[in-house]
């Protein structure tokens, strides 16, 4: 079921919201112990649920009023938990609502508990949770992906009908390739972030995880706009995201960097896929077109320059003092320390540590410096390329789900972000789309492509997706 | 690679962030962080003013978008004092009625 589907039955009182949460708190209690999706179920859906149904008896329902969504326990709602799957955090309870999730709230969407993650969104499996790692729902020996893990195995295992997830270097599209769902990051700034926690504040971006990408634009129009809280938020158009008959309007040009996939450590099965998804595109009449990125190579190095950078300062805030775990210590000195050394985990410990050294003296210019300078080339690039092309298409990931404990070194996971990256850089839009499954040790693992648009673009990423997912 | 960073850097590096760490994740550290920033410095090649592709890409042309900019608002219309003074103090790890507890630090 979709939202879409979701939404007919409920206004046309066939089902009630009722019923349609204990589908999925049934589903929860029935397979959440294995893959460890919800780090918390929260004990009133039910009340929200009837809050919900009340809205539909008085007609006064509204795309989400009464949907059933995952939350990244990342994103803030006031008096409840949230813990970014930190130690540190473990017993915090949030004291002001994301203004993302209070669109969610305000529309009577039910939210169902908060789903798993990497700590602090730092990762790309949800190895990183503090909690235990989210198993993929195709393949419960494989990773979800992540950071967005638990969100998106929310939805490819109907444990909800959408959830929301965060996006920095690739979080919300790779678990979704991994998942076989339909993972958006919005522009910079479409969606705004109070109320999520910071990683890397010039990076992150909050956006939806659905089955669908009719449903995926259902929850990006219910959650951007303009915010009085985020300086950097922007106001989003009100695109209506049309099909033209083929032939009739302007052929949309996808422009495909081949050069990339010729570099190494992309797996077979992801380039033959990617094959038949742009002949697939062909053959629905987009147009495609060679293009070239000569610098997008570079798009990882940077990204692990400013993110770490910003994560070491974002991070400071975790003092033990204000909130959150705080250890004994025999002076304040000490009680920082301990708090910090037992209440992060090692990759949070590592980016922080790594950041400190870039933006130490002596190391600055040679390492943020110059990775600030080469952000703006690559935006250029895209600048350029999107005059030439309505849109970018990559595979999302190298490869598909990898087993659980199978990457053993740091760099190595930081690879699976080679293809979306360079979004976050950029700030533009970019949607993964599942694109077929490849079957590795008798199991359908989902491979996803992924699509970039210009700023503010969403529509056109919607337009294509919706076509190639025959919506 | 062996060279990128020492022992006594990562050290240094932990106690300004304040971040206490045993002997053992000195040692990962300085192969993981060697290996990580062994990678990255492939930045240090990139010449901003000469290797942008302009002519590479097809009918491209030159605009700029995205540009980084200031973005101010008057200091106006404070939130009431005390208005969440309840739920930040339930949070505070040490207190002393509404105070925050800290150490000593003279």
């Amino acid at each position: 079921m979709t939202i879409k589907d979701a939404r007919k039955l409920l206004d046309s009182r066939q089902i009630t919201a009722i019923e349609l949460v204990q589908f999925y708190l049934k589903n929860i209690e029935d397979k959440n112990k294995e893959l460890n999706v919800y780090l918390e179920v929260y004990d009133d859906c039910l009340t929200q649920a009837k809050e919900a149904q009340k809205i539909i008896d008085e007609g006064k329902a509204q795309s989400l009023t009464g949907i059933p969504l995952g939350l990244k326990d990342n994103i803030l709602i006031k008096g409840r938990k949230v813990s970014g799957a930190s130690k540190i955090l473990e017993s915090y309870t949030a004291t002001y609502t994301a203004t993302a999730t209070q669109k969610l709230i305000d529309q009577g969407a039910v939210i169902l508990g908060r789903t798993n993650m990497d700590e602090f969104a730092m990762g790309s499996s949800t190895e990183n949770s503090a909690f235990g790692v989210t198993k993929n729902p195709h393949d419960p020996e494989r990773v979800a992906g992540g950071s967005s893990g638990g969100s998106a195995a929310s939805v490819a295992s109907d444990m909800a009908l959408g959830a929301l997830g965060s996006d920095t270097g690739g979080s919300i599209r790779e678990p979704a390739s991994f998942c076989g769902v339909v993972g958006l990051k919005p522009t910079y700034g479409a969606v705004s972030r109070y109320g999520l926690m910071a990683m890397g504040s010039s990076l992150d971006v909050i956006g939806p995880i659905t089955k669908t990408v009719t449903d995926s634009e259902i929850i990006f129009n219910t959650i951007k706009g303009k915010d009085k809280m985020d300086s950097t938020s922007i106001p989003h158009p009100d695109f209506v995201s049309t099909s033209p008959k083929l032939g009739e309007a302007k052929k949309i040009k996808i422009g495909v960097p081949y050069h990339l996939l010729e570099q190494g450590g992309i797996s077979e099965e992801v380039k033959e896929n990617f094959e038949e998804s742009v002949a697939k595109l062909k053959s629905l009449g987009f147009e495609i077109k060679d293009i070239k990125l000569l610098n997008i190579d570079k798009s990882l190095a940077i990204y692990y320059i400013i993110m770490p950078a910003e994560v070491s300062s974002n991070m400071a805030r975790y003092d033990g003092i204000k909130y959150g775990l705080s250890k004994e210590g025999k002076d304040l000195l000490e009680v920082y320390k301990k708090s910090r050394g037992e209440g992060f985990g090692p990759e949070v410990r590592r980016r922080i540590i790594l950041g400190t050294y870039i933006l130490s003296s002596g190391y600055y210019d040679a390492y943020y410096g110059q990775a600030m300078a080469a952000r703006e080339v690559i935006k250029k690039e895209f600048t350029v390329a999107f005059d030439a092309v309505d849109a970018i298409l990559t595979p999302t990931t190298p490869a598909p789900a990898w087993k659980i404990g199978e990457k053993t070194s740091p760099l190595e996971n930081y690879l699976a972000d080679i293809f979306t990256v360079s979004a976050n850089i950029v700030g533009v839009p970019s949607i993964s789309l599942p694109s077929g499954y490849v079957k590795i040790d008798n199991k359908d693992l989902p491979l996803g492509i992924q699509l970039m648009a210009p700023h503010l673009g969403e529509h056109i990423l919607f337009e294509i997706g919706k076509k190639f997912l025959k919506e | 690679m062996q060279d990128m960073i020492s022992k006594e850097e990562i050290k240094k590096l932990a106690d300004l962030a304040r971040i206490e760490v045993t002997d053992e994740e000195v040692e990962n550290l300085k192969s993981e962080m060697g290996d990580i920033l062994d990678y990255v410095k492939l930045i240090q090649q990139f010449h901003s003013d000469e290797s942008f592709p302009k002519g590479k890409v097809e009918e491209g042309s030159d605009i700029e978008v995205g540009q980084l900019h200031n973005i101010m608002r008057e200091d106006e219309n404070p939130t009431e004092s005390g208005t969440y003074n309840k739920e930040l103090i339930a949070e505070f790890p040490k207190k002393e009625g509404d105070y925050l507890k800290v150490k000593k630090i003279l």
